[in-house]
């Protein structure tokens, strides 16, 4: 069984005949520890699709399970818990709250936890240290460059050590340069074992994950492994099975 | 890093609303202290003032008696079945359940004399309880210091030509005029007052006395009920209250005190739409912000807290401040509606600064709770997609 397995997942807004189709019965099965991208053209559904793996949009019929969990089956309180102990959201726009320092930042999911403050802090130095800003964790948000933000942003999503990080769009509004930077710290977070779903519109930032997903009309219309991302790579080097080529 | 922290930093950050909900509550706050405080020092004004009224209560023997007097003209009256008070009963006074409201306590006993060839009226009185009873004499000479010293109303003393240091014979008892009373133009300026034994035993009325006056402080005391509870424990006296004066201030305090709470309520109205209103604003500029506190695993229940902490914190900073400058404005009003005679100063009072703490943080909360509501309500994902 996948550790993520959604099943005949629909989403639709409005009534009747002004019924929209978001997502339109997306089967999705991700093993722990895999690199996902989802790509698509702009409302082709990925960001509905990811917001649905979120826990955060339930869906209008299908099913979604996490570890074997029906996450939509949970209360609002137990979908938050599941959020707080399982999901790292990395947005676009990084949204760090502009009135703390990156260190606070960083502990805002701690906030809801039981934790001494030091060993908060000494948690969230940690997850900047893991993302290569030990040293700025008291400065505010706006006195550091866009790519140290997402990296921030990163360190935040990774801070409760969850095993999924969702990502959508992280490199949006990134130069290509650190969007190659943002890239291969995703990729060294899957190789410690966390599994990463990312939203990308990027042909080039997709190679970085092992499996490619392509939606259009919030259908699947392709899906298979990406042969140019560092995993497979490795996998072809070592003998794995080779499944549909996609790019 | 907790909800605490969130909220302060957000206060530090978001300056102008936080100023904006803070005038909302401090104003509110303020003027119903201001009013509430300037009620009560007009009360504790007017009954200061009533005590230099004097007696509010009179308490004349029972008796079938048909008075025949008008505009303080007497044409004479029928009178059977006299009784008198007796003296001992009149103690009884301080044993009321409102005795605590009773100020002075006068018997008083009154016969007719003769001297120096004109009769007069003789008053046998307990000139301690006189000074209160009475707080408009003014003495020409002393009051009595000795058990048998008098002193002369102004009449009484013009028409048979007393002054202070002559002495009266009545009865055969010599009597040195300690004093002679200004004119109070009431009928005290055609008396003599004697102490009440000296008096008692002149007129042969030991241990008898004619009427009691009685000043109550009038501090809401409730005369009606004083006088009944004094007519239970005096059944041989008539007990009559001299209301209309009382009334009057206490109708105009009162008055006032409606207006004043009536305004108060319509300030804090507006102080907590100005809270409601500010705060709906700041969860709307907020809804990215919920929306990622959502995303992180944050429960309804958290947002709620930011939200009403957020509300909490400002309402208690409003409420010391209101409450302050409530005195304050109270302390510089408070001449203007006592006519300069403000009775001491505005005392700083801990019930009162309490409560306008703890009302201000309720209100802060009450008025806020809309809108933490639909900030906790918000779908997480329709708040991100502001994002």
């Amino acid at each position: 069984m996948s550790y993520i397995d959604a099943k005949n997942l629909f989403k639709e807004y409005g009534i009747g005949a002004a019924t929209v189709t978001a997502v339109g019965g997306v089967n999705l099965r991700v093993n722990a520890g895999e690199f996902v991208a989802v790509m698509g053209e702009s409302g082709s559904g990925k960001s509905t699709l990811l917001s649905m793996l979120g826990g955060l949009n339930a869906p209008t019929s299908g099913s979604f399970r996490v570890d074997g969990v029906d996450v939509y089956a949970l209360t609002s309180d137990g979908r938050a818990d599941f959020r707080k102990k399982s999901i790292g959201f990395v947005f676009q726009n990084f949204h760090l709250l502009p009135y703390l320092t990156l260190a606070e930042n960083v502990m805002l999911p701690l906030a809801i936890v039981k934790m001494g403050r030091k060993q908060k802090l000494a948690t969230a130095i940690d997850a900047l240290a893991r993302v290569g800003l030990p040293d700025k964790a008291h400065r505010l948000p706006n006195q550091i460059s866009g790519g140290e933000q997402e990296r921030v942003a990163i360190a935040r999503a990774i801070v409760n050590h969850p095993p999924i990080i969702l990502a959508d769009e992280p490199t949006g509004n990134l130069d290509t340069h650190t969007g190659s930077e943002i890239m291969k710290l995703f990729t060294a977070l899957n190789h410690e074992g966390i599994t990463v779903i990312m939203v990308t519109h990027s042909n080039e930032y997709a190679h970085y994950a092992r499996r490619l997903i392509r939606l259009s009309d919030g259908r699947v219309v392709d899906e298979g492994t990406n042969l140019q991302s560092p995993q497979s790579r490795k996998r072809r080097r070592t003998g794995g099975k080779k499944k549909k080529r996609l790019t | 890093m907790t909800l605490k922290n969130i909220v302060i930093n957000n206060l530090r950050r978001r300056k102008a609303r936080a100023i904006f909900v803070l005038a909302g509550l401090f104003i509110g706050v303020s003027t119903v202290v201001g009013l509430i405080s300037l009620v009560q020092e007009m009360k504790k004004d007017i009954n200061h003032k009533l005590e230099m009224y004097g007696a509010n209560i009179l308490i004349v023997p029972k008796t079938e008696n048909l008075s025949l007097t008008y505009g303080g003209m007497s044409l004479g009256g029928f009178s059977f079945d006299m009784q008198e008070i007796r003296q001992e009963e009149v103690a009884r006074i301080k044993t009321i359940k409102n005795a605590a409201n009773v100020a002075a306590v006068g018997p008083m006993v009154l016969g007719p004399i003769t001297v120096g060839g004109h009769r007069i009226l003789l008053a046998g009185v307990d000139f301690t309880a006189a000074q209160i009873l009475r707080p408009w004499w003014s003495v020409k000479g002393k009051m009595p210091a000795r058990e048998d010293g008098v002193i002369i109303g102004s009449d009484a003393a013009r028409v048979i030509g007393l002054k202070p240091g002559d002495k009266v014979i009545v009865r055969g008892r010599v009597l040195p005029v300690t004093g002679v009373l200004e004119d109070t133009g009431s009928q005290d300026d055609g008396l003599i007052f004697a102490p009440l034994p000296v008096a008692q035993s002149i007129l042969g009325k030991q241990g008898r006395i004619s009427m009691v006056e009685v000043a109550a402080l009038c501090s809401g005391c409730p005369i009606p009920e004083m006088v009944k509870q004094i007519s239970a424990v005096l059944p041989s006296g008539n007990v009559m209250a001299i209301q209309q004066v009382v009334k009057g201030r206490m109708e105009t305090i009162s008055h006032f005190q409606k207006f004043s709470y009536g305004v108060s309520a319509l300030v804090l109205l507006v102080g907590c739409l100005m809270v409601l209103v500010t705060m709906m604003g700041s969860v709307r500029e907020r809804t990215v912000e919920i929306g990622i506190f959502r995303a992180m695993g944050y429960r309804k229940s958290h947002v709620l807290r930011i939200i009403l902490l957020e509300a909490a914190l400002v309402a208690a900073v409003a409420g010391i401040a209101g409450y302050f400058a409530g005195v304050g404005a109270t302390r510089l009003l408070l001449p203007l509606f006592t006519q300069g005679q403000g009775h001491g100063a505005v005392s700083l009072d801990p019930i009162m600064a309490v409560t306008a703490f703890l009302a201000s943080i309720m209100l802060g909360i009450a008025a806020s709770l809309y809108p933490a509501l639909m900030a906790s309500r918000l779908d997480p994902n329709e708040a991100l997609r502001a994002l």
